[in-house]
């Protein structure tokens, strides 16, 4: 079991760069989706995977009754997970935006057109 | 006194709320804009005044105590690097009051502004790994909207690709503390440089190291990970042009100093080395992308990246007069940078346009303006007796102490392409005639001369009188060199 969740990871990272370096945006965006996801497994797996109890503190105590999970990384990974998503749907947002405003989506195809620095006329 | 360390995060968030509620109300949105920005500003030098006449300041949030709950620590770094945020939003917020078009400020601008300031001043005081990665986000989503504000074809087009570049470098800085949080079980940046010697395995830490460079690297805009910068700088409102320029790849220089002098000086003969390399290459990419401009705020954003490899020189250099060096530049580029993006904004409202070749005429039409362009441009190249000379001479001094010849000699001839560079600004927009076809945007200036003139007037303090921000640096550096007392401080503050 421990090897599992190292090799996931490795999984997620591959198919994250794999589709990263397609040509399309939408696949780069599904590549930071799966990475993001890697990370917060990495993140999970540093706290040591442990088959303990929750982290939960019995009424009257200071201290959790008998060896729990470390509960540091699950909070970590909650805030991680929170804040990937918000990213995530501002850049899905942002990618369908462009569609509109650019007509494609090709990463090649995504240049500024403006090198000669010039503003751009309607006639490009 | 743990108020000094709030304020200057609970201000400018106070402030986005308040300009958020007010959106129906553009003067009493203004108002409060203005007005959080000059708290903040007095919060900040509060915060300056109190560090230092009492050394390092450290407060943990909800009284839990360090390692273990979030703490807020202010060295002389962080609270100069605070001071200069809440200097430069300041200028910037009153310059967006007259630059600014209606539409973008009533899509929100303002909040989202304090927003920034917020994360960029988060980033600067906190003493959590987890923690920076939190504020890092605040900046990261509020510049996110900043920058496609005006939802043209080029914000959306630069907007895509600073957004997707630097999610990426947020995964990469994510991944290296869920490692780092595996080797060393705990997060906080003073606990760390305690922990971190005591790694068994030090070729492990190198390698988290390595993962950090990578990804505070990406923020601060080095080689070879500079190219969302110049992709997109020059595509929103000047404002947001300006504030980014200032402040958010120099929170990447300061996580880099933060990290690479508290944290990892384990290898110091590899990693710094590396840095230096990288310090190197990033200011020849800069100024040679520069040369090959001819539109203003692209010039301005590879200059960026090319000021940006001196100041990771200072910190590769790793002595204490580079790191005075590091320092120094770090105040003195902010407020530069800022002011040449807020000049170029002005030769856009005077001639309509940023493109070299489009402007012309403006030393003899608006001969202040030109003044004004030259304080901050011969500054940014070094001319003595302003701020950049100084920070020039310093880091020079130490490379030449430290015998790294081609490093002195790298930084020497790229600030000789960075006066071709603003002497290209100089003759192309100031004294070449004017060409046809110039629209000029009308509008009234005055608001947007008055921060131009007193950033000015700043980088002009910082040259004559060096000596008093010298000693502060050179105090700055010492508490890096030796973190002890940063520790201690952190370990042991009560609330």
């Amino acid at each position: 079991v421990d090897a599992l969740l190292p090799l996931m990871i490795g999984v997620l990272v591959a198919c994250g760069v794999y589709l990263m370096l397609g040509r399309h945006l939408l696949g780069y965006v599904f590549g930071l989706v799966l990475i993001s996801n890697a990370a917060n497994l990495v993140i999970f797996s540093a706290g040591r995977l442990t088959k303990y109890a929750p982290a939960f503190v019995p009424e009257g105590a200071l201290a959790p009754a008998g060896a729990v999970a470390n509960a540091l990384p699950q909070a970590l990974i909650l805030t991680a997970i929170v804040i990937g998503f918000g990213l995530l749907a501002f850049t899905l947002v942002l990618v369908l935006r462009a569609y509109g405003v650019l007509g494609t989506l090709e990463v090649d195809a995504i240049r500024p057109d403006e090198d000669d620095a010039g503003p751009r006329e309607e006639s490009r | 006194v743990s108020w000094l360390l709030v304020a200057p995060i609970a201000v400018p968030f106070a402030t986005a709320i308040a300009t958020f509620a007010l959106r129906g109300a553009p003067r009493l949105e203004r108002a409060a804009s203005i007005a959080g920005a000059a708290a903040l500003f007095a919060a900040s030098i509060a915060l300056l005044a109190q560090v230092m006449a009492g050394g390092i300041l450290a407060a943990q949030m909800g009284d839990w105590p360090a390692p273990f709950g979030i703490t807020l620590v202010a060295d002389r770094l962080s609270a100069a690097m605070v001071a200069i945020t809440g200097i430069t939003g300041l200028a910037v917020a009153v310059y967006a009051l007259a630059e600014l078009d209606r539409e973008r400020e009533a899509r929100g601008f303002h909040p989202l502004y304090h927003c920034l300031l917020a994360g960029v001043c988060g980033a600067f005081l906190t003493g959590d790994l987890f923690n920076l990665y939190v504020w890092f986000e605040v900046m990261l989503i509020s510049s996110f909207g900043l920058l496609v504000l005006g939802g043209t074809r080029a914000e959306i087009e630069g907007g895509v690709k600073y957004v997707t570049l630097n999610i990426l470098a947020t995964l990469a800085f994510l991944t290296a503390v869920g490692l780092l949080y595996g080797l060393t079980g705990t997060l906080n940046m003073a606990d760390l440089h305690l922990k971190v010697p005591q790694v068994e395995d030090q070729a492990l830490v190198t390698t988290v190291a390595v993962l950090f460079m990578i990804a505070f690297g990406m923020k601060a805009a080095v080689f070879p990970l500079f190219f969302w910068l110049p992709a997109s700088y020059h595509t929103p409102a000047v404002t947001v042009s300006a504030i980014f320029s200032a402040l958010l790849t120099k929170v990447g220089v300061y996580a880099l100093i933060r990290v690479f002098t508290l944290i990892f000086t384990g290898d110091v003969a590899f990693t710094h080395e590396l840095l230096l390399v990288i310090a190197g290459l990033t200011m020849v990419t800069g100024v040679l992308g520069a040369a090959c401009q001819s539109e203003i705020r692209r010039i301005l954003s590879f200059h960026i990246v090319s000021q940006i490899g001196y100041m990771v020189m200072g910190l590769a250099l790793f002595t204490p007069l580079a790191l005075v060096g590091a320092v120094f530049y770090l105040i003195h580029h902010i407020i530069v940078k800022a002011n040449l993006f807020l000049v170029g904004g002005l030769v856009k409202r005077l001639r309509g346009a940023t493109e070299l070749k489009s402007v012309g005429d403006l030393w003899r039409s608006h001969p202040g303006v030109a003044l004004l362009f030259l304080v901050p441009a011969l500054s940014l190249a070094g001319f003595p007796p302003l701020s950049g000379f100084w920070a020039k001479l310093v880091l020079v001094r130490a490379g030449i102490e430290q015998e790294a010849w081609t490093i002195v000699a790298v930084a020497l001839v790229v600030g000789l392409f960075t006066v071709f560079s603003m002497t290209k600004i100089w003759t192309e927009a100031f004294w070449k005639p004017q060409p046809e076809g110039a629209r000029p945007e009308g509008g009234g200036t005055a608001l947007m001369v008055l921060p131009i003139v007193a950033l000015a007037a700043l980088t002009l303090l910082i040259g004559l009188a060096p000596q008093p921000f010298f000693e502060y640096a050179e105090r700055s550096a010492r508490e890096l060199l030796d973190p002890a007392p940063y520790v201690r401080t952190v370990l042991e503050a009560s609330r």
